[in-house]
């Protein structure tokens, strides 16, 4: 029995060795916290082996949403963010946990709803939307995960005069990444407010013809900001800041601009590049 | 119903053609299942093996303990080991948040108490004349202990494969220990979730039918190596 217990206590030390051994190991690895839309449209899968060649950095990615990629930054479990709330980006920064924020891309926002349109929303105002939406009770899906997305709803709502609903039976929260989101509102003939990027992607799953179309669109507060911000190596020793800065001047810099501008799915562009701004 | 017939061909497709990213989620599942069904056995067993064997005071207690922690919900181990392993916890110098390492070690919390209570409940449920037939044969301590741990080998093996099946089904652990990283920490089921929550239904339920194989599989030599020894 004791050298059972010997053995086992021995077997565990070993573990926790190769376990040390292995962070020690991971050094030319930068851990990067993102958005949904930017890991769903295929940008970051894209990007990742160009950014193997020019820097020799490995990109590992955990996409989330925006409030969650946040918390991951104060936490100091990744190196970087890339996401799209900047509001909530300029509140992170001040508050010490980020630096040099500096924005990539953009793309925006659009409405989109089942074919038919059973509230009669097609090419109304932004405003006017969520005015019929309310008066109407229709069916909208709300990502309700505290994503970029989200929040950029809750806003809209409220330049609309409204507070953002909540238990109302016509408000879907699904608490979902934002093609998960598309595709329950789909089933459910809702509407719903999406990235133009992650919408392009969701109409070549459907190889062009898909039952959800843009009915909402053009509006200038619909802009969707995305921004790179290492993370603050005052407030955590452990992240990599020098790797983050080299990633977030690439991101930023000619070369990545092109490629940002070139990504295309189905001939269309999804993100535009805006670093020079 | 027309994904599951998609689903079927894909898997098929996906398995025959080499597709890298299906495999690197297969490798990392297998891995992360190794590590921590070994850990697990190699302190389940023991554990097991004293809850069942001796009686001392609180015994019952403990069982209770045990298997109220069969039900614990893998999101919750998940939490609560991520309390620990960020970089903000105590064991964050570590670097163990999204890593094969990581997740192995909350799947071990997870499943070391299916290994305990059913070691446990094998060695009780023998015969209690062993260990007088033991006794006579001069059999001492530890020589009785491996005899009773060897004779109750068939259902300490079913212990392990029911701990098995949990380790490689569950996905809230992968998720948020391990990040869901392509080519890193994506197992087979957070590739399901996210080919899920991507719309991309037959490629989920293809990975659902491959992670049924790797089941299959190994009940597959479990049961041939029972036939083998019995």
């Amino acid at each position: 029995m004791k050298r059972l217990l010997r053995n086992v206590t021995l077997v565990s030390v070993l573990f926790f060795v190769l376990l040390g051994a292995q962070a020690v190991f991971a050094q030319d690895v930068l851990k990067m916290a993102t958005t949904t839309s930017t890991d769903n449209t295929g940008l970051l899968d894209y990007l990742a082996p160009q950014i193997k060649t020019a820097l020799g950095i490995e990109l590992q990615w955990v996409s989330v949403g925006t409030g969650k990629a946040l918390e991951l930054g104060k936490n100091c479990d990744v190196d970087v963010l890339l996401v799209h709330a900047p509001a909530a980006e300029k509140k992170f920064v001040d508050d010490g946990y980020g630096v040099d924020r500096r924005q990539v891309m953009f793309n925006d926002f659009v409405i989109i709803g089942p074919k038919a349109d059973p509230a009669g929303v097609k090419g109304q105002s932004i405003d006017e939307f969520f005015k019929t939406i309310e008066a109407k009770k229709a069916a909208f899906a709300s990502r309700g995960d505290n994503s970029g997305t989200h929040k950029k709803e809750q806003e809209l709502w409220k330049a609309a005069g409204f507070a953002a609903p909540d238990k109302e039976q016509w408000y879907i929260q699904t608490g979902q990444g934002m093609l998960g989101t598309i595709t329950i509102a789909a089933e459910r003939e809702a509407y719903t407010l999406t990235d133009r990027g992650t919408f392009i992607k969701y109409e070549s799953n459907w190889k062009g013809n898909p039952p959800m179309v843009i009915l909402v669109e053009g509006d200038k507060t619909l802009r969707n900001q995305y921004s790179v911000i290492p993370i603050n190596p005052d407030k955590c020793k452990n992240v990599n800041y020098d790797l983050a800065t080299k990633l977030a001047l690439w991101f930023v810099g000619p070369e990545a601009q092109k490629l940002i501008g070139d990504f295309k799915l189905m001939d269309k562009q999804l993100f535009t590049p805006n670093a020079g701004e | 119903m027309d994904y599951i017939a998609q689903g079927f061909i894909h898997a098929i497709k996906l398995l025959l053609s080499g597709n890298p990213e299906t495999y690197s989620a297969i490798i990392t599942t297998l891995k992360v299942s190794t590590l921590s069904i070994s850990m697990s056995l190699l302190i389940g067993i023991p554990l097991g093996f004293l809850l069942g064997y001796f009686s001392f005071p609180g015994k019952k207690q403990c069982r209770a303990v045990v298997d109220t922690l069969l039900a614990m919900p893998t999101v919750v181990v998940g939490l609560l080991v991520y309390g620990f392993v960020t970089r903000r916890g105590p064991l964050g110098e570590m670097g163990l948040l999204f890593s094969i390492a990581g997740i192995a070690l909350a799947q071990t919390i997870l499943v070391i108490p299916i290994v305990i209570s059913l070691t446990a409940t094998a060695i009780e449920s023998l015969d209690r004349r062993l260990r007088v037939n033991l006794l006579t044969l001069g059999a001492r301590g530890k020589q009785i202990a491996i005899a009773s741990l060897l004779e109750a080998r068939y259902a300490v093996l079913t212990a392990g494969v029911t701990a098995y099946g949990r380790a490689i089904s569950e996905v809230g652990i992968s998720m948020m220990i391990g990040g869901n990283i392509k080519w890193h920490t994506r197992t087979i089921t957070t590739a399901i979730a996210l080919e899920t929550g991507k719309g991309q239904f037959a490629m989920g339920i293809a990975l659902g039918l491959v992670l049924l194989a790797i089941a299959f599989t190994m009940n597959g030599i479990i049961s041939a190596l029972k036939r083998k020894t019995a």
